[in-house]
């Protein structure tokens, strides 16, 4: 479990590192602790996967990738632990998972997002996800957002 | 908009994780991509400058932190479609909503501190606005490498 001190982390650096030489020694002068304290945290979390990553983390739109389709596939269940592993493998898939189905409206249950910078380059990683998948899959889809609605970032309470 | 460098690229491709935890991590990571610390800290905040980059640092998990996460659909009707975007938004706890082109036309993340308001919060939209929402939790989540090549 996360403790006081790994909640004032967060708040912290949800923002991001300082951009300065010795960013975790800045972290810990802002915290009131010392910089080996706050890499151990910082690798602990990582370990815990409360922190999925830490790096660079790109802005898909202002990269031009604009093209944002979410593909469905209704797998069969007992193949889906292999296959959903093999798609989330993929480069240019950037979130994959098992949901349930919602028959007869919603027959799929892999979701596996991909980005481009057109719906075509959507498309054809797409088409190259049902090589991989080959005839585990009974049918697939891509939904494209033709609109964003509301977007906002993750808030995190300190 | 301005083409990538390949020095920013670099950065782009060669940093999605794996950000040392060390006494100088920029320049730990600069020696992988050939660059000085200096550069690294500069180029970082240029692409932070640009929107290129939305963040650089941790990347925290909503749901180990005791958050629930849920995304969920709506077969909205067209000449309604407006109007319940609305409600839907109206609500803190929806992060994300598009647009989609499928019968299930409106897709939403419901975001919430405790596991038990993500139900609360379904009931309420369907009550407002008169229709069905399903709910599609993740049960299971596959690896990814959540890289983009630019």
């Amino acid at each position: 479990m996360l403790d006081a001190i790994d909640r004032k982390l967060i708040a912290t650096t949800q923002a991001g590192l300082p951009l300065v030489a010795e960013p975790y020694r800045a972290l810990a002068d802002e915290l009131g602790l010392d910089e080996a304290e706050i890499v151990s945290r910082l690798g602990q979390l990582l370990e815990t996967g409360a922190i999925r990553r830490i790096g660079a983390i790109p802005n898909h739109y202002a990269l031009g990738y604009t093209a944002n389709g979410m593909s469905v596939w209704d797998v069969a269940d007992e193949a889906i632990a292999e296959i959903g592993a093999r798609v989330g493998a993929l480069d240019f898939v950037t979130h994959c998972y098992e949901r349930p189905r919602h028959p007869p409206l919603w027959p799929y249950n892999l979701f596996a997002m991909v980005h481009g910078r057109t719906r075509d380059e959507v498309r054809a990683k797409v088409a190259e996800i049902a090589v991989l998948v080959g005839p585990a899959a009974r049918a697939h889809e891509v939904l494209f957002s033709t609109r964003i609605l509301k977007k906002t970032g993750l808030r995190i309470a300190a | 908009m301005r083409a990538l460098d390949p020095t920013e690229k670099a950065i782009i491709n060669g940093l999605q994780g794996g950000f040392p935890l060390t006494h100088r991590p920029y320049r730990d990571a600069g020696a992988q991509l050939g660059l000085s610390e200096g550069e690294m800290i500069e180029e970082i905040g240029n692409l932070l400058a640009r929107g290129q980059l939305s963040r650089f640092g941790p990347l925290w998990n909503a749901e180990a932190l005791g958050g629930a996460v849920c995304l969920a659909a709506m077969a909205v009707p067209p000449d309604r479609f407006d109007e319940v975007a609305e409600l839907v938004n109206a609500h803190p706890e929806i992060a994300h909503n598009y647009q989609r082109d499928h019968e299930l036309n409106m897709w939403f993340v419901v975001s919430t501190d405790a596991p038990a308001r993500i139900d609360q919060v379904i009931a309420e939209i369907e009550r407002e606005t008169g229709l069905g929402v399903r709910a599609m939790p993740k049960t299971r989540e596959f690896f990814v490498g959540f890289r983009v090549e630019v």
